[in-house]
């Protein structure tokens, strides 16, 4: 009996040693991002070519709504289990800064431009220490066709008149994006909008503005829930990402209109937390951020990739053939009168201004 | 007794080992198996809830940040009086501790720590830390002024010396909305910033509602269960517990589908013809919503106290009372209520704290006006980061907890609680 037992125990061991190193062999990354179609996107713009290339497994978190928290628990556990993690470049500069995340040598890492242009100079911005762009999205105003039979509305400043254009709005539950809008509406220009944010009196401003339609607000928190409160028409104006739209629109043919006025553009992208940038890793972000790659996710979400050299290799989505060029954030015809969201801006102001809104929308 | 007994002589056993030792050594046995038997539980308990409240209640008073990150400037402040900027040895300090940071990639932690303070201080560290490496030499005040003009603003020096220390007050002044002001003064924060004193209020007040509600509610129905005839009871029993078996999260959504705007109910009232299309009620997202669903959820926890209790009630206590002239309602009021008094107590104690830190369902259906200070811990656990705040509030929140367990220790007396 004890004899069966040791040798029991010496089988156990032998399998547990050898899974071990077969799990070894093929590279397993945990990578965290947005869930839906955003992840989906990815999937199938990145890692699926990848598995097929190498081999490598990858295994998708849908937590980047608390992505910063994550990674900092982890760490601060010592005990780091996400490999890559899709972040914006607000939390990321904060991440970057804590030490939280492994600081990026741009060129050596990045793969270059198929006519030789180093990464460093093809990126369109957002390279400052730790972050690896990959997206340009928009947060924006869309509307439903059927709830506005006559004119419709066209401007930042329409979005925040409830007497010409009735109905319910839905607007993200944080300050980032509504405090802008508020003094967009006002009259002022998209990139005067964070040099009077830094005066009490413009801060006042965007809050006095919001006060205009706060009853008539439903705070969503999730980025399904825009489309979805569209669709129910329990709101005729609501905030949202453009991809969510857009995705509406294509796959369930939704009668909805973007507004591309005063959207809010921002980069999205990865970092890599601490102690995780392995020479495996180092391989995947080369193979996932060279221009084709970028270019590909555009196939499956309408985010503009974050290089300029992609934007030539924009083409038809991949499941209805549409032609994506002109639903891009970032095409001439939408980037007319932009924001472009001051992410250092909202790392230095996030914490009094979150505060603000939560005192304001308690009241 | 006892000086009898050692005039005696002490008693023996057999073997002529005192009884005394005797007895202690094989109670002692007793008691070290009695200890093995619940040690898993202890240290269960000690591990996943103990040090964990303990830990996230330091969290509110720790304050390592600038203490250990920031040394020299931490020693140099302290002779600083804090009238005039400091001297050229505190700059040439912050220098020293800035690329010092800035090389182990942890100046960002202070950088964050003084932004909860005061808004921009994390361009002003961060921004200074980059821009300090290349400094070689002296005199530094000119050079780091020049840097940054905050390095100029003797209120910025003085917020830093404030929060030097190794433990800090300002989460727990901030937690119920006041703060520490350039002068070093604590003062009421601005009106628009007050949050935590109202939602600290909303939560006791919501609370103390719901408690009453179920006790409304559940009374009848414990009184139902106890005195009717077995089957009969059986089958209520059962649709008291299917609800309780049910997931939080479908109980929830479901109040949802009933209380929306183009809901259930809505839809109903407008068919009958009771409000028109345009006066759909606002129902859910809001308080009412919050103390409805809660309500639902919690009502087992003071049914079943109150059925336990009931049950042993003889029904002869009320006849007898009744035979002796009482009308049934004194009967009721003086005799009835007074027996049951132990299982309303065990219900209210329940109900009432696991609503006072309920934070799912007021997530899912309070809107704006039915979110609780659980809510708000939540908040800063997730995405404002500022753990410390979450602390100081989770902190406040359990000696507002205690506080109400020794009153109502003292009224109702927690030995004659019955939890069911």
């Amino acid at each position: 009996m004890k004899k069966l037992l040791k040798l029991s125990i010496i089988a156990t061991a032998i399998a547990a040693v050898s899974l071990g190193s077969i799990a070894q062999a093929e590279e397993t990354f945990t990578v965290v991002s947005w869930g839906g179609a955003y992840t989906k996107s990815q999937q199938r713009a990145y890692s699926e070519p990848y598995t097929a290339k190498t081999g490598t497994k990858f295994l998708h978190e849908d937590k980047s709504g608390t992505a910063l928290a994550g990674i900092r628990s982890q760490v601060e556990a010592n005990n780091v289990t996400w490999d890559l993690v899709d972040i914006l470049e607000g939390d990321a500069m904060i991440a970057c800064d804590e030490g939280l995340v492994e600081e990026i040598n741009y060129d050596e890492i990045l793969a270059a431009a198929p006519d030789g242009t180093p990464a460093s100079a093809d990126f369109l911005g957002g390279l400052n220490g730790c972050f690896i762009p990959q997206i340009y999205y928009a947060t924006l105003f869309a509307f439903n066709d059927e709830m506005f039979p006559g004119e419709k509305p066209s401007t930042i400043a329409d979005v925040f008149d409830l007497e010409k254009f009735p109905g319910k709005r839905a607007l993200e539950k944080i300050p980032a994006g509504n405090l802008e809008w508020a003094l967009m509406a006002w009259g002022v220009a998209p990139d005067k909008v964070y040099d009077l944010l830094d005066t009490e009196e413009g801060i006042a401003l965007a809050f006095k503005k919001l006060d205009t339609i706060k009853d008539s607000v439903i705070w969503w928190e999730a980025g399904a829930q825009p489309p979805q409160l569209l669709s129910d028409k329990e709101v005729s104006i609501a905030s949202g990402y453009n991809g969510r739209f857009f995705g509406a629109q294509v796959n369930e043919k939704q009668p909805f209109t973007i507004i591309w006025d005063g959207q809010v553009a921002e980069i999205d992208g990865w970092v890599v937390p601490k102690g995780k940038l392995t020479d495996e890793m180092k391989a995947y972000i080369k193979f996932a951020t060279d221009t084709q790659r970028l270019a590909d996710q555009s196939k499956y979400i309408s985010y503009g990739p974050a290089r300029k050299s992609s934007a030539a290799f924009v083409d038809k989505h991949a499941d209805t053939g549409i032609d994506m060029k002109p639903h891009m954030p970032t095409s001439p015809a939408n980037f007319t009168n932009p924001i472009i969201k001051n992410a250092e801006w909202w790392a230095n102001n996030k914490d009094d201004m979150s505060e603000r809104f939560n005192a304001w929308l308690s009241k | 007794m006892a000086t009898s007994y050692s005039k005696v002589g002490e008693m023996t056993t057999n073997d002529g080992v005192p009884l005394k030792v005797s007895l202690q050594r094989s109670q002692r046995k007793l008691k070290i198996w009695a200890f093995l038997l619940v040690a898993p539980l202890l240290l269960f308990i000690i591990v996943s809830f103990i040090i964990p409240v303990v830990n996230m209640s330091l969290r509110g008073v720790e304050n390592p940040q600038v203490h250990t990150i920031m040394p020299n400037v931490t020693k140099a402040l302290a002779r600083w009086e804090g009238v005039d900027l400091p001297d050229e040895a505190t700059y040439a300090a912050l220098v020293l501790d800035l690329q010092e940071g800035r090389k182990n990639k942890n100046i960002g932690k202070v950088a964050s720590r003084l932004n909860y303070e005061r808004s921009g201080m994390r361009r002003v560290i961060s921004g200074s830390a980059r821009k300090a490496v290349k400094l070689t030499e002296g005199p530094y005040k000119k050079q780091m002024i020049k840097i940054d003009k905050s390095w100029g603003d003797v209120a910025v020096w003085s917020l830093i010396k404030r929060e030097s220390g190794q433990f800090t007050f300002s989460y727990l002044i901030s937690a119920v909305d006041y703060r520490t002001n350039d002068q070093g003064n604590i003062e009421a924060k601005p009106e628009n910033k007050q949050i935590y004193k109202a939602l600290f209020g909303r939560t006791l007040i919501m609370s103390f509602t719901i408690t009453a509600i179920c006790i409304l509610l559940a009374y009848p129905i414990a009184y139902l269960l106890a005195t009717l005839p077995l089957a009969k009871s059986n089958l209520l029993m059962i649709l008291v517990l299917l609800p309780f078996w049910t997931s939080l999260l479908v109980r929830t959504t479901t109040w949802i589908v009933l209380l929306q705007t183009q809901g259930v109910l809505n839809d109903v009232l407008v068919w009958m013809n009771i409000i028109d299309e345009a006066g759909r009620l606002q129902m859910i997202f809001n308080k009412t919503g919050t103390i409805v669903a809660m309500t639902h959820i919690l009502l087992p926890f003071m049914i079943l106290p109150l059925y336990s209790v009931m049950k042993t009630i003889p029904p002869t206590y009320m006849r007898a009372a009744l035979s002796l002239g009482a009308n049934p309602v004194v009967a009721f009021v003086r005799v009835y209520i007074p027996m049951t008094v132990s299982g309303i107590g065990a219900g209210s104690l329940l109900v009432f704290i696991l609503s006072i830190g309920y934070y799912i369902t007021p997530a899912l259906v309070g809107g704006q006006s039915g979110l609780l200070i659980s809510n708000m811990i939540a908040y800063h656990m997730q995405n404002s980061l500022n753990w410390g705040l979450a602390g100081a509030l989770g902190f406040i929140l359990l000696v507002i907890v205690m506080v109400f367990y020794s009153i109502f220790n003292k009224v109702i007396g927690i030995d004659k609680m019955k939890m069911g």
